[in-house]
C-alpha cells in the first residue's frame, strides 16, 4: 500500500473524480468500495473526505470513474511454462529458447508443476475459489514475437476465480485513519508469455529474442471496483507484495515482471457505464496512477466536449506523460478462442479426494498447498501492530520499503529502547535519511546494530536526541560531529578517557 | 496458403467420434460445436456476421442457439474477415464452396439433441495431464534456431515492423466472391 506520506494530492484528486454528491462534501463517510451484487448500475464509491475545495459549476455534472485491471505477472520458476528452457532476465538473445519455444513443427506442450502450484498458492492468498477442473485454451493472433501464432491460456475455465484483495488507503488529517477496500478477483489464469520485440526504426525493422516466448505468467484480473489511479496503483502494490512474500512472483515492475493493464471508462453516477478504453504499456509503478488518472481525465473532457469515447486500446507515453492509441490494435480482436487439443484437462484434488496410491509428483493437493502458505502482508502487518503496538499506518510504511521491516526487526533485537521510539526512528529519521542520499535499506551505512546502539544510548540519556541524528550525519565524515561526540564521551567518563584514544574508536566504530 | 477447407475441430472430433461410434459423445461434440461456435464463453460469434444469422447481442453461455437462418452461402464479408484473421487465402471460388460444404457437413451434427450435456473440450480429457518437474533441461541452441531465420541481426531474429495490414478488398486481386 502506498507510503502514507505521499499520497495526499493524489487522494484529493481521485476523490474530486468519485462520485459524490454536494451534501456530503464535508462529511467523512465510511469507506464501502463497490458493492458485491456486481449490479454496476447502482455502483458507488468511497466517499474521501475533502482533501482540496472543489468548486461546484453550476450545472455541472459529476463524473464516476471505474477502473478494472488485468495483472500479467511472471512466475518465477526456473523453467518455463511448456518447455524446459530456463526462465532467466538478462540472456544472450535466443539462447533460452527451446525447439518448443520457437515454434517448431513436431514439438508439444509439457506443463510445469511449479507453474501450477505458483498458480493454486496465488489463488488462496487471494481467496479464490480453486476450479479442481481448468482448461487450456488457444487465443490467436499475428505478430512477429508469438512465433506459435496463439498463445495457450485458460480462457474458458481458469485455474482460480472469485477472490478478493484488499488494499488500504490512509484518509483524513496526516493521513491517520486507515480504510480498507476491497477488489474483486475475476479470475487467475495461467498463460504464455511472448518473446520480446525490439523496434529497430532506423532500419524498418523489428528485432525478435525469444527468451521471454512461453514463460509462466498469471494473469490476475480484478473487476473494475476501483474508481481512480491512487486505488488502482495501491492494490497493485499489495499484489505486488503478496505475490513477494508467496515467491510465486519477484513481481519487480522495472524488469518486467509485472505488467498492469488498466480498462477504464466514465460515466455519471446512476447512468449506465460509458465506454471503456483499455491502456496498456503500463510498466512503472510510478506512472501507473499517473497514466489512469490522465485516461479518467482525457474520457471527461471529449465527454464534456460533445465528443464520443472510441473502445480503443491507448497506449502510455511516459515523455509527454499522456496516453496515445495504438496503432497496431485499431478495431475489435477476434481471437478465435478453441480449446488446446494438445493438453488434457488440468485436475487438482485435496485430501479427501486424493486418488490412493498416487504418484505424489503427478497430484497436486491444494489443502497441503495451504497448509504450506507463508504468512502474507496483511498478517505480518497484524503481527507488527499486536508484538509492538504500533499504529496500522506504521505498519503499511513498514513493509512498503524493500528491507526496511527486517532492518526494524534487528534493530529491535538489539535495542532496549521502546518499540515505539525505534518505529518513529526508523520510519522518520533513518528513512529520511536514506531518501535523501537515494539509497536502498541494503545500501545504507548505518547498521541495525549501530542504529540499536545509538538508540540504547539515547534511551538511557547519555547522548540527545539532536547528538544522535548527527551521528547518523557522521556516517559521511563530518569532523565537526565527530568531535562533538568525543566531547560527549568525554563528559559521561568523567573526563578520564582520552580524546585520541575516543577519537580513534569512534572512527572505527563508524567506519565498520 | 489455399486452404483445402482443412477439418475444423469439431470435424476432427467427429471423426474420432466416428471411429468410437458412441452415442454419448457424439451429443458432447454437438455440444462442443454449438458451444465454441455460438459464443459460449468465448467472443466469436457476437462479433461476425457468419451465414448462420446470428441475432446481435446473444451471447451465450453454452446454451441452445437460437433458430437459425442458413443460407447456405458465406458471405463476400465473412470470407474477406476469416482471410485477414487466419491469414488464408481463399484463392478460388472452389475453396470458398469445398468451405461451404464443410461446414455443412459439420453442422449436421446439430441434429442430435444436446439438452443437458457436458461438452467434450477435448478427446484427451480421460487422459491424465503429466506434470513435469522444473528444471532446466533444454535450450542454448541459438544457431540450429537461426538456421530457419530468413534474416537474422547478431542473434535476433528480423521481422518486419508492426502487422502489415492486408490490402482491403477492392485493392486485391480482382476475384469475385459471388
Amino acid at each position: 500500500m502506498a507510503a502514507p506520506m505521499l499520497r495526499g494530492r493524489c487522494l484529493g484528486r481521485c476523490w474530486a473524480l468519485a462520485c459524490i454528491d454536494s451534501g456530503s462534501r464535508h462529511g467523512r463517510g465510511a469507506a464501502t468500495g463497490f458493492t458485491s451484487s456486481g449490479k454496476r448500475g447502482q455502483s458507488f464509491v468511497a466517499q474521501q473526505p475533502l482533501l482540496t475545495a472543489q468548486k461546484s459549476r453550476k450545472g455541472e455534472h459529476k463524473w464516476a470513474a471505474v477502473v478494472g485491471l488485468e495483472i500479467h505477472a511472471q512466475i518465477a520458476s526456473n523453467s518455463k511454462l511448456f518447455s524446459g528452457s530456463q526462465v532467466h532476465f538478462a540472456a544472450p538473445p535466443n539462447s533460452l529458447v527451446s525447439f518448443f519455444d520457437a515454434s517448431l513443427p513436431g514439438t508439444l506442450p509439457v506443463l510445469n508443476r511449479r507453474c501450477v502450484e505458483a498458480a493454486v498458492m496465488t489463488g488462496l492468498a487471494l481467496n479464490c475459489h480453486i476450479n479442481k477442473k481448468s482448461l487450456f485454451d488457444r487465443k490467436h493472433y499475428f505478430y512477429a514475437d508469438l512465433p506459435a501464432g496463439y498463445q495457450i491460456t485458460q480462457q474458458r475455465l481458469p485455474i482460480a476465480v472469485n477472490g478478493s484483495l484488499a488494499y488500504s488507503v490512509c484518509v483524513g488529517k496526516k493521513w491517520r485513519q486507515v480504510i480498507t477496500k476491497t477488489v474483486r478477483i475475476k479470475q487467475i489464469q495461467l498463460e504464455q508469455d511472448s518473446g520480446k520485440s525490439l523496434h529497430d526504426e532506423l532500419r524498418s525493422q523489428t528485432l525478435i529474442d525469444l527468451n521471454r516466448a512461453g514463460v509462466g505468467l498469471l494473469e490476475v484480473v480484478l473487476e473494475p471496483d476501483m474508481s481512480c489511479g491512487e486505488e488502482a496503483a495501491t492494490a497493485v502494490r499489495e499484489l505486488q507484495l503478496i505475490l513477494q512474500a508467496l515467491g510465486t512472483s519477484q513481481a519487480n515492475m522495472a524488469e518486467g515482471q509485472l505488467r498492469v493493464d488498466a480498462n477504464i471508462s466514465v460515466h455519471h453516477p446512476g447512468e449506465p457505464l460509458g465506454v471503456r478504453t483499455e491502456v496498456k504499456n503500463l510498466n512503472s509503478a510510478r506512472f501507473l496512477a499517473r497514466a489512469i488518472d490522465y485516461e479518467i481525465q482525457r474520457q471527461i473532457n471529449e465527454l464534456e466536449n460533445g465528443c464520443e469515447i472510441l473502445n480503443e486500446t491507448r497506449s502510455f507515453d511516459y515523455k509527454l506523460g499522456c496516453t496515445v492509441p495504438m496503432r497496431d490494435k485499431e478495431g475489435k480482436q477476434d481471437y478465435r478462442f478453441m480449446p488446446e487439443p494438445n493438453l488434457p484437462p488440468l485436475l487438482l484434488y485435496d485430501t479427501a479426494s486424493l486418488p490412493a496410491g498416487a504418484d505424489p509428483q503427478q497430484v497436486i493437493n491444494i489443502d497441503r498447498i495451504r497448509e504450506q502458505l507463508p504468512e502474507l502482508p496483511s498478517e505480518t502487518r497484524e503481527k507488527l501492530i499486536q508484538q509492538y503496538g504500533i499504529l496500522p499506518e506504521h505498519s503499511f510504511a513498514l513493509l512498503n520499503e524493500v528491507g526496511l521491516l527486517e532492518f526494524f526487526q534487528n534493530v529491535i533485537k538489539e535495542t532496549r529502547a521502546e518499540p515505539k521510539k525505534v518505529t518513529s526512528w526508523v520510519l522518520n529519521i533513518f528513512l529520511g535519511f536514506l531518501k535523501q542520499r537515494n539509497l536502498a535499506v541494503n545500501e545504507s551505512p548505518v547498521t541495525p546494530s549501530v542504529l540499536a546502539e545509538l538508540l540504547n544510548l539515547l534511551d538511557r540519556k547519555v547522548i540527545s536526541s539532536a547528538a544522535a541524528k548527527q551521528v547518523m550525519d557522521m556516517k559521511r565524515g563530518n569532523p565537526r560531529a565527530i568531535n562533538k561526540l568525543i566531547g560527549l564521551v568525554r563528559k559521561v567518563t568523567h573526563n578520564r578517557a582520552d580524546p585520541t584514544v575516543i577519537k580513534e574508536i569512534l572512527e572505527k566504530q563508524l567506519s565498520s | 496458403m489455399s486452404v483445402q477447407a482443412s477439418p475444423t475441430l469439431f470435424m476432427a472430433a467427429a471423426a474420432a467420434v466416428a471411429a468410437r461410434s458412441d452415442v454419448v459423445t457424439l451429443k458432447r461434440v454437438a455440444r462442443l460445436h454449438v458451444w465454441t461456435h455460438y459464443g459460449g464463453l468465448g467472443e466469436k460469434c457476437g462479433r461476425v456476421r457468419c451465414c448462420w444469422a446470428i441475432g446481435p447481442g446473444w451471447a451465450g453461455t453454452g446454451a441452445s442457439p437460437p433458430r437459425r437462418i442458413l443460407s447456405g452461402r458465406v458471405t463476400a464479408e465473412v470470407i474477406e474477415h476469416l482471410e485477414r484473421l487466419a491469414l488464408v487465402d481463399f484463392g478460388s471460388q472452389e475453396a470458398v464452396a469445398r468451405l461451404e460444404k464443410a461446414i455443412a457437413f459439420a453442422d449436421r451434427l446439430r441434429a442430435v439433441d444436446t439438452e443437458g450435456v457436458e461438452p467434450m473440450e477435448s478427446v484427451l480429457e480421460d487422459r491424465c495431464l503429466y506434470l513435469r518437474s522444473d528444471n532446466v533441461v533444454e535450450g542454448n541452441c541459438v544457431e540450429e534456431l537461426l538456421q530457419n531465420a530468413h534474416r537474422v541481426v547478431e542473434e535476433y531474429f528480423v521481422a518486419p515492423p508492426g502487422n502489415i495490414s492486408l490490402p482491403k478488398q477492392d485493392e486485391q486481386q480482382p476475384f469475385s466472391h459471388n
